[in-house]
This record gives C-alpha cells, structure tokens and sequence, in this order.
C-alpha cells in the first residue's frame, strides 16, 4: 500500500523563497544590453514621441534568444479542426504557428521563443540618455515629467485621506499634548500609554495648481525626400523626442503634430513620419507653409506656446531658398522657439547643398541652426536650440 | 488568502481519490503534495519543477515569460506540476479551489502510475532525482563561487551546453556499443562474406577496417563526446556538460511520452471525478476545468485533448468483457497467446509498452482522425491554410506529418562523423535530412556554440532546398555556406 503526504503551505518557506530573483535580474540584464546594442535600431524604429510613460514598447531582440538545431518553416504542421474544416480554409495566420522549437519536459509548454521583449518607455528613454551621454542633471530633469504637478501643496488641516496624512507633524503634536499633561498633572507615570488623539492628525492640504502657461505644440518637420538610413531615424527622432520632453516639462499640456515634406507637405501620423521614403525634389518652403497653416488653424499663437524644428539632409532647390527664408521668418513671429537641424552623418555623403549658410540670413533671436553629424552632437545641439527660446510674453510681464 | 479547503478536507479526499484509484487497477508509488503560492509554483514550473536546481539566466526568462502567460490567463489545469521522484512530489496551489485541487490531485495519481510504470522511465533511478539534482546544483554553485572561474565563464559554458543539450542518442533501450565492441564489429563488416561461387569468380578485394577513425560509427551524443574528445577542456568545464547532458537524458522519456502521458493522466481524473459522487457544485465546476484541459487547439496539438481521445478509443475498442474480441488486441507479455484484455484492462499493457511515436501509429486510426477533424496545414504567405483533411486518402499521410513532430521528432538528428577530418582537428557533423531543412539562421547560432564547446573548426552537412550544403563555423571566418559536390 502505497501513502501519500501534504506539507502545508509555510509563509516563511514562501519569504524565501524567491529562488528566481537572481536568475531573472540576469535575464534582465541580458534584455538590456540587447537593447542597448541595438538602441539606434530601435529608437528609429519606435514610436516613442508623444507616448506616456507607464506605455510598455515592444522591442525586438536578438540577444536572449536560445538557439538549438530546429527545423524550418518549410514543413507542415497539424491542427485539431471544429469538425468542418475544409482544403483551402485558412485555419489562422502564420504567426500564430505553435513553436518550430524542441519539445519542453513535461508540464512545460513548447512555447515560441519570442523575439520581442517588452520595455517600459521609462527605462528605454533611460538607455538612450546614456547612449547620448546626457548629463545626470539633464536626465532627472528631462524623466520627471510634470504631469503630478496639477496639484500642489499649500498649508494643513485637520480632516483629509489618510495618504495626505503628515506623520511628523502628527506626532509633533501628540508629544507637545505629552509634555503639556507631564506638566499640568504632577506625578503622570512617564511610561503610561499614551495614544494618538484625533486632534492630533494633520493632513497636507492639495490645491489645484495653476499655470498661467499650459498649452504647447511641438511642430516637428521632417524632409522626407532623401533615404532615411537608421542612423538618420536615430537622429532625428531622438532630437525630436528630447525637444518633446523638454517642452513637456514647462506645459500640462503638449501636443505634437508631424509634417513630412518633399516637394509637397502633408500633416501625418509618426509611424508614417520615420516611415516615409519619397523620392523627388525638395521644397522646404512647403514644409514651413503646412506648419503655418497647422498653426493658423488648430493653434493660435495667443493660446499656444509653439516650438517648431524642422530635420533635413540640406538638399533644397535653389528657386526655393528664398521662399523658405520667408517662411522661416513668419514661423518665428509665432513661435517662442523654432530650430533647423541638418543631419548628416559624418561618413555619409559630402555633397550636396547646405541650408545653413542660406538660414544665416534670418536675424530672429529665436532662430537657431543645429548641425549634427553623430549622436554625441544631439545633446549641445539641444542645448543651443533652448538657448534661443522666447520667454513667453505673459510670463515677463 | 482564504482558502475554500483546509488540509484536513484535502486529505480525507485524497485517501478516497487513492483507493478509487487503486480501485480501477493504477499502480501508485509514494506521493507527496505541497501546497505552495503562485509565486513559489511559477518557480517550480521555470525549474523544471525541481525543488533545487541549478542557476541560469535562462530559468529567469523562463519564470518571466510563464508570469506573463499566466497574467494572461492560459488553459490547462492551473498551475499542475508533478516530478517523476520517489516517491512522486507534486504541488498544488494555494490559491486553487477545491474541486481544482480535487481535480489536480486526480489527474497526479495518472502520472504517478506513468512514470512508475512505463518502459520508457525504466532506467531512470526516481528514488535520486531529488537529490541529483540538488547534488548538480550544488556543484554548479561551487563553480560560480570559485574565483577563478566565476558566474560568466559558467554561465557561457551553460549557454554552448543547452544549445546542445537534446542531441542525444533517442533509444535509451538500444544498448551504446563501447569503443572495443564497435572495433569488433568494423572488422566483422570488413570480413568478406562467404561466397558460394568463390570457385567461379575472383574475390573482390575486402576493403581493411578503418580503425584509427574517431568515432568509429557516427555519435549522437554530442555532449559526451565533446567532453571525452576536446582535450583543451578544464575539468569543471566537463562536468558542466556531463551535468547538462544528465539532465537532458532525465527529461527524454517525458518528451517522447507527452500525449500518452498527459492523455492517461486525463483519462483518469476523468473517471476518477466520475465515481466520486461528487456534489453537484463541485461536479459542475470539475466539467468546466475538465473541458477546459482537453480544449482543442487549431493550429496544433493539445496533448490532453488527443491523448484523451485515444485511450477512450482503446477502451472502446479492445475485446468486450465477454470475451468478444475488439479491434484492438492488448495483452499482458505474460500471457502473450492468452485471451485479449477486455475493455479499461487492454490500456494498462499499453501504457507500460508505448511511447507517443508507436502509440500513435498505432492506435490513431482514420475513424478517430476524421472525428477530431485533425488536419495539415502549410503557411502560405502570412496565413496557415489547411492542405489536408482526414478523408479516405489523405488521413494517413497527416499521421506520418503528425508522427514526425511529436516527442524527439521535433529535434533535427545530427550526429558526429569525424572528430579528427583531415588530422587537423576539425569536427564533422551530419544531419541526417528527412526532407525538413533546418532553419539556418538557429543552425548558425548553434555552430556557434559547438564551435565555443570544440575550440577547432566545426563542419555540419545538411541539405538546404534540396542541395547539399556544408555549414562551417571558424575563428577566422565565423559562419559560412559552401555547397557541397555529389
């Protein structure tokens, strides 16, 4: 006859039993230096403007991958049917295909090795500042994002919720009552009970925050006319992204608009923006007229803060350089901030026009022509570009 | 957490599930059950339900991914996790209600006979499991606290181990020949056979036995040999390989018998639950955990669906009990030439004879395909469109595609021809193609591996579209492809 046994459950047992922390934050580990090798790849892949913080991206990695000898795709696979199923159905998508990979022992699934891995947005901004080599100062500046700031704090009360609860002062006060009694009755015993009363409680008091200045638009605008390699993505989205950061925050609330342009502009989504290849001629000055008209029409100057950068490889027909110019200058008359930035890589190609010295005409002290050639350039080229802002108007007086 | 149960109710319906159990003819050893959270069961099913087991990052991956799966909500019975041990060790979880713990202790009892009975796990010792792999995690551990070796160096060695881990000879039962056996049999081979005509015709000149060549047949057990052959190897870098490869051989009769296993498991919670009585609540909510277990999936196969299907199939088809014989014909070896076993008795010789690959072949017959619908697919750009359905002409050719995949099949068969090509160390390996290609992008990744394991140059032929191609991985070079000539 053969018996059986139950251990009972331990909460001790359960405390300690964390036996996989070590081999997860390996894993970890492992998950970010894959991203960090690929980190250009996936910043210029991503759409990462504009998202909030808590957002999980998925993030391809080759890194953590455990290969083994397998077979192909080249073989058929068997599926259990509803009864019907007929040739020539389509039972599911090819992504759906259970794993190619060995079989699990038992009670293990043989699950796909999944390709992806998924990364808060939080930590893959991290991995970028240190891949940009942005100062710590900048950093905390640039994660800690306002949007807690709606409410600020001003003065205490009696009665609230317990998270606003202040205990230092909670327990300054009942130790004041203490003294106040030890005084008043001679011969209190020091070492009675003496419990908390509710008089003692005292809450923080929250009120809305104001701020003058909230509404913001950042116009990126991007030539869509040459390639776009990933460095270039890398780039451009990157400085795109920083400036979105920085502007959001000043305001609570930011909003982003994308202008891809060639010879023509169109307002698009981002995924189109850093997705777009044309080829064809380049009339910057198209750009700049959609992003006035994006102004003119959505946001009005007297209500938003507009920052305006415009990403290019430098390529323009000459017959436009003028018209550009013009535009540029009308852009600065509404925008507190507007920057040109010309990508190009130092081992790419050297020929080809350069918009900087035809932008050398604009006298706007909220101008600024940015030039960056590598990563290590976006930071100072940012740097600079704030230098240029325009106080708002209200704020000054 | 409250909890619907208290250990004393669990034990009074274990002794019931046991002697109903016993009652239908399973064969149990000594079980043990902890109750444990979800967070202590996440991490037995990441370790291979081992209670100690040795640290790598790919066990934190594993537990990361199986959270994430179970946040999502998966089928199968929650969190079911038994070791083959004895006595045999399963966990039950906490937070699961009564009639999962009911159900899940069951469907353990099925497994327990399993793996006590089965051929398969014939030459596992069950009695050490537990403490080999405690013994093996703590010889891991003293090679990642050693300072002269360190977590890095034993973590890669890990990593070109598991790589390798499940090429590894498949037949348990066929006995390895050692080296001087396999001389033997060379020169036997090089030896002409008698020849009748000898009077009428010259003798073709007996070819000499090769016996310098290294291995003299080709070798499946990768691991092994690399840590017998490559001389550059340190001792601990060895014994992590013998480790890994131990391992791997205990989990082979579990690959190879998923479907009977999970199946008779299934089966059996299944007539279990049934002659329990149980209160209409508990029967109810049993129905609903039950279906979910034995779910079909489209694109694949759910071990406890067909597994369960199949022993009711051999029920219903074995000898009657008065003695009418069925179509399946199931008797004990004992009583080979006595009666066929009639009805639930014919399943018990299978399960101790079979393994997924014969069981299969032989019990999956056309009627039960075309009743479960079972069909082949082909991807066709991103879709996967059904190119076979179980009719008159096509049922067995979905068999032989589903026989190739099921257990070891899955695993590519690629052996070690020459240790030593061309006296320059380099190593030779064949995949033996079965008309699937490997996928060349793992391939490369694995040479890789091996290549870190051998030190030397390492060669794998295969065949890609149907031209032999030799794969090759060196320091110089890294991957490469080269066809190869006819």
């Amino acid at each position: 006859m053969s018996s059986s046994v139950f251990r009972e459950y331990s909460e001790a047992d359960a405390v300690r039993s964390d036996r996989s922390a070590g081999d997860r934050t390996r894993h970890r580990e492992k998950v970010r230096e894959a991203i960090r090798e690929n980190i250009a790849d996936v910043i210029a892949e991503e759409a990462i403007i504009g998202r909030s913080g808590d957002r999980m991206v998925k993030v391809p990695i080759r890194g953590v991958k455990e290969y083994r000898f397998v077979y192909g795709d080249n073989q058929p696979g068997v599926g259990t049917g509803d009864g019907d199923t007929e040739e020539g159905q389509v039972v599911g998508k090819a992504d759906q295909r259970p794993g190619q990979g060995p079989p699990g022992p038992a009670g293990d699934q043989p699950g796909t090795e999944y390709y992806e891995t998924e990364i808060s947005l939080e930590e893959l901004t991290e991995i970028m500042f240190e891949d940009l080599e942005l100062p710590a100062m900048e950093r905390k500046r640039l994660r800690e994002l306002p949007a807690e700031r709606q409410r600020k704090r001003k003065g205490y009360r009696r009665a609230g919720v317990r998270v606003h609860l202040d205990k230092r002062r909670t327990a300054r006060s009942r130790i004041r009552r203490k003294l106040a009694r030890n005084r008043s009755e001679e011969g209190a015993d020091e070492d009675d009970r003496f419990p908390f009363h509710p008089g003692d409680l005292t809450y923080r008091r929250l009120v809305q925050d104001e701020v003058p200045q909230s509404n913001a638009v950042v116009i990126c605008i991007m030539d869509t006319s040459g390639s776009m390699d990933t460095l270039k993505k890398y780039l451009a989205r990157s400085f795109f992204f920083l400036l979105h950061r920085f502007v959001m925050t000043r305001y609570r609330n930011v909003e982003v608009a994308f202008v891809a342009h060639h010879a023509r502009a169109r307002e698009v989504t981002e995924e189109e923006f850093f997705h777009r290849g044309e080829s064809g001629g380049t009339l910057i000055s198209s750009g700049y007229r959609k992003a006035l008209e994006i102004v003119g029409e959505r946001y009005p100057p007297e209500l938003w803060n507009v920052y305006a950068f415009h990403c290019s490889d430098g390529d323009n027909w000459t017959t436009d350089n003028e018209a550009a110019v013009e535009a540029a200058r009308e852009i600065c008359q509404v925008a507190n901030l507007f920057g040109y930035g010309e990508i190009k890589p130092l081992n790419s190609r050297r020929y080809g026009s350069s918009m900087l010295d035809v932008f050398e005409a604009i006298e706007a002290p909220n101008f600024q022509t940015v030039k960056i050639e590598q990563k290590d350039d976006v930071w100072p080229g940012l740097g600079e570009l704030l230098s240029r802002e325009r106080v708002p108007a209200e704020d000054e007086g | 957490m409250a909890t619907d149960w208290t250990i004393g109710e669990l034990e009074r319906w274990d002794e019931r599930i046991r002697s109903v159990a016993e009652g239908f003819g399973l064969e149990l050893r000594d079980q043990e059950f902890e109750i444990c959270d979800r967070e202590q069961m996440l991490g037995y099913m990441a370790y291979t339900g081992m209670p100690s087991h040795y640290p790598h990052w790919s066990y934190g991956k594993r537990f990361e991914k199986l959270r994430t799966l179970h946040h999502h909500g998966v089928t199968g019975i929650p969190y079911e996790m038994v070791i083959n041990s004895d006595p045999a060790l399963a966990y039950l979880m906490r937070d699961n209600t009564l009639c999962q713990q009911i159900l899940t202790i069951a469907h353990v009892y099925g497994h327990n006979d399993f793996f006590g009975r089965n051929h398969y796990f014939g030459h596992l010792r069950p009695e050490l499991t537990v403490a080999n792999f405690k013994l093996r995690a703590e010889r891991v551990r003293r090679y990642v606290e050693d300072p002269s070796i360190g977590p890095r160096k034993v973590e890669a060695v890990l990593d070109h181990a598991h790589a390798l881990s499940l090429n590894l000879r498949r037949h348990p039962a066929i006995r390895k020949l050692d080296r001087e056996e396999q001389e033997e049999r060379a020169l036997a081979r090089a030896r002409p056979a008698r020849d009748p005509h000898r009077a009428i015709r010259t003798r073709e000149e007996p070819e000499a036995a090769d016996l310098s060549r290294v291995p003299l047949e080709p070798e499946e057990d990768l691991l092994p040999f690399i840590r017998d052959h490559n001389p550059y190897l340190a001792e601990w870098e060895k014994d992590l390989l013998t480790i890994v490869h131990e391992q791997a051989r205990y989990f082979l009769p579990q690959i190879e018998t998923k479907i009977m296993n999970e199946g008779w498991a299934t089966y059996w919670h299944h007539r279990i639950l049934n002659a329990l009585e149980l209160p209409q609540e508990l029967y109810m909510e049993f129905l609903v955990h039950h279906n979910q277990v034995v779910a079909r999936q489209r694109t694949g196969i759910n071990p406890y669906h067909l597994g369960f299907h199949l022993w009711h199939e051999i029920r219903r088809q074995a000898a009657d009990e008065e003695g009418r014989p069925g179509r399946i014909d199931s008797r004990r070896l004992a009583r080979a030439g006595g009666e066929p076993l009639p009805g639930e008795d014919a399943l018990f010789p299978i399960r101790e004879a079979d393994r997924d690959v014969s069981f299969l072949r032989r019990f999956l017959g056309e009627e039960l395909m075309r009743e479960l619908d079972l069909f082949e697919y082909e991807e066709k750009d991103d879709d996967l469109v059904a190119t076979r359905i179980a009719d008159d002409e096509e049922w067995v050719r979905i068999r032989e595609t589903l026989l190739r995949q099921v257990g070891m099949g899955a695993v590519p068969v690629i052996r070690i021809h020459d240790a030593d090509l061309g006296r320059t160390g380099v190593l030779l390996l064949r995949h033996e193609h079965d008309g699937r290609d490997l996928e060349l992008d793992a391939a490369r990744h694995t040479l890789e591996h091996l290549h870190a394991l051998w030190g030397r140059p390492v060669l794998l032929d295969t065949v890609v579209d149907g031209t032999p191609m030799r794969l090759s991985y060196d320091d110089e070079d890294g991957f490469d492809t080269e066809k190869l000539e006819d």
